[in-house]
């Protein structure tokens, strides 16, 4: 006869006993306590540092609290500080996937104050890096969701696409990120030869490549079953939570600002606003890949029709003078020492500019009170306000849906928490 | 957005709708109509605005400011937008910087929950019945209001762990 094992040797089990002697007793009726349990701020499917305090019943989402700040620096406080010139720097780091719609929200803004023209080459420059750039961060928004629930060639392929983009943007600008290609009254220099080609080339090669994400994609039963029917919220809900962007569009509201509130001659280009009809994560997709083929399309019209003239205004209280007139004219050399030095001044009054970017609605606020720094200015960042959706969209679902819907909301926190 | 005499009229029927003292003026800058109403009446005006003839639906944006030598100092600014008429009006009241109060909008407009937590958070000015009135960006022990133009920028010092004790506010 053996003896029985010892319970204080683990070892001495045998190894099947072992797997059994880890069977939890179930819990018998006790399912209707709420758990809280924190999600974040260092997690891989938080888009960044986000924390959510969750509160689950069992496996099912009752009620989230997103608690934002980590990646708070202070960037409206440091731009006062600024010249305005100097400020777009600071400003692109805000949201870090769309660079240039920070500094056009930025810039818009300064330009109402100064009254000022913008020629019309350097509006359609603007819309082309504007559309190239909305390409790119729905690309890598798409390329992390798809992470998220499971799909990891899509982050491949995304990024892979989203480097060409970037590619474009060294090349115009010298910078992958934070370009600060735009300027109070235009845009820092033309665009160099070469570059027109080089976009032809990505144009002609990204509408397959979009194609190929979607036979990817649409066909696959687990991102089927992921997306379809979850996170819905109403076209109203939607509106009373200030949610704007592409998740207003999924719930079946054609709002874009390109169309409803012209702005940067968009009222030039022929394009289509994509829209939903349930407001679910599928449609928050469907509506950002198509909005993709959209943008192609204004890039294309951008390169066409683009005017021939000067990439920046002739003012010269505002915009540097070409190097060149450095060397002959006093007076440009006058205005070039007083801008770098100084800055310009923008006269004293308060003025609101909103833009359409990847995430809805941006809106830059200036203040100005007549010295070469702005006394105050605030991002209305898409992102800050349509996390306020997150618990709408996840309440009474599953935890693994409420990954899903983070990653269809796809907020970024540097501009959440600016 | 509204012309320089469409603002008047919005203004003219405000003031026959809330009451004569709500409005305190109006401004017209740079193709942009501001209302500009008493801090206490701004829950009124809102609501007024909000189910006018003409309609103000949205609310697309709070921020607070601080005009420091000016006085009232502090204001908060609510960009109202009308979806069906693609129209924005501004509304913008004043107050001091000594305890100022304003009635919140979040019963109004739920979008205004975490833009009025973020000014109360950057210039301490506190939103009456608002449900969940805390710091929103910088931490909860913070002291202070950083945006306000007379709080000094930098200077702070940065805590490690050789110096967390040189800085006593951390053990309090």
């Amino acid at each position: 006869m053996s003896e029985p094992p010892s319970v204080t040797d683990p070892l001495s089990v045998p190894y099947r006993e072992r797997e059994r002697s880890v069977t939890m007793e179930p819990l018998g009726e006790s399912h209707e306590e709420l758990l809280t349990i924190n999600i974040g701020p260092h997690h891989p499917a938080t888009h960044g540092v986000l924390r959510l305090l969750t509160t689950l019943e069992g496996e099912v989402v009752r009620d989230i609290k997103p608690i934002v700040g980590y990646v708070h620096t202070g960037i409206e406080k440091s731009c006062e500080d600024q010249q305005y010139w100097k400020v777009i720097t600071f400003v692109e780091r805000m949201d870090y996937l769309a660079y240039y719609y920070n500094a056009l929200a930025f810039c818009m803004a300064v330009e109402k104050l100064l009254g000022l023209e913008v020629p019309p080459r350097a509006q359609y420059l603007r819309v082309a890096h504007l559309e190239l750039n909305r390409i790119a961060s729905h690309l890598f928004a798409l390329a992390t969701g798809a992470l998220d629930i499971g799909a990891i060639t899509m982050l491949w392929w995304g990024c892979r696409d989203r480097d060409l983009v970037l590619d474009l943007f060294e090349m115009s600008s010298g910078q992958r990120m934070h370009t600060r290609y735009f300027q109070v009254g235009g845009v820092m220099e033309d665009i160099p030869p070469g570059w027109e080609e080089k976009v032809r080339g990505f144009l002609e090669l990204m509408p397959t490549r979009i194609d190929q994400y979607e036979s990817l994609l649409d066909r696959n039963e687990i991102w089927l079953q992921r997306l379809k029917n979850t996170g819905v919220v109403s076209t109203e809900r939607c509106l009373e939570l200030g949610v704007t962007g592409p998740l207003l569009r999924a719930s079946g509201h054609p709002w874009d600002l390109r169309k409803a509130m012209p702005y940067c001659s968009y009222d030039h280009f022929d394009f289509d606003v994509p829209v939903g009809t349930v407001g679910d994560n599928f449609d928050r997709y469907k509506v950002r890949l198509d909005e993709m083929r959209q943008s192609l399309r204004i890039v294309e019209q951008a390169l066409d029709g683009l005017p021939e003239g000067p990439w920046i205004t002739d003012d010269r209280k505002v915009a540097l003078p070409p190097r060149h007139e450095l060397a002959t004219s006093m007076e440009a050399l006058i205005h070039h020492f007083k801008l770098v030095t100084e800055g310009f001044r923008v006269p004293p009054g308060e003025a609101y500019a909103a833009i359409e970017s990847p995430r809805g609605e941006l809106g830059c606020f200036v203040v100005a009170d007549g010295s070469a720094k702005p006394a105050r200015v605030h991002m209305r960042d898409p992102s800050f306000v349509n996390l306020q959706a997150l618990p709408d969209m996840a309440r009474d679902s599953l935890i693994a849906d409420f990954i899903a819907c983070v990653a269809m909301l796809d907020p970024i926190l540097g501009g959440v928490d600016r | 957005m509204p012309d320089a005499t469409g603002l008047e009229l919005i203004a003219q029927r405000v003031r026959e709708a809330v009451g004569e003292e709500a409005v305190t003026g109006t401004s017209f800058h740079r193709e942009q109509a501001t209302v500009q109403v008493a801090p206490e009446r701004v829950h009124d005006v809102l609501a007024h605005l909000r189910e006018a003839d003409e309609p103000w639906e949205h609310l697309m944006s709070v921020h607070g400011c601080d005009y420091l030598p000016e006085e009232p100092r502090l204001a908060v600014h609510y960009q109202l937008l009308s979806m069906e008429r693609c129209d924005r009006l501004n509304v913008k009241t004043r107050l001091g910087a000594e305890d100022p109060h304003v009635p919140t909008v979040v019963d109004l407009f739920p979008t205004a929950d975490f833009q009025e937590r973020e000014v109360y958070d950057m210039f301490g000015i506190v939103f009456d019945g608002h449900p969940d009135m805390r710091r929103i960006l910088m931490p909860e022990d913070y002291s202070g209001f950083p945006q306000r133009r007379d709080f000094p920028m930098g200077g702070e010092p940065v805590l490690y762990t050789f110096n967390e004790g040189k800085y006593p506010r951390w053990y309090e």
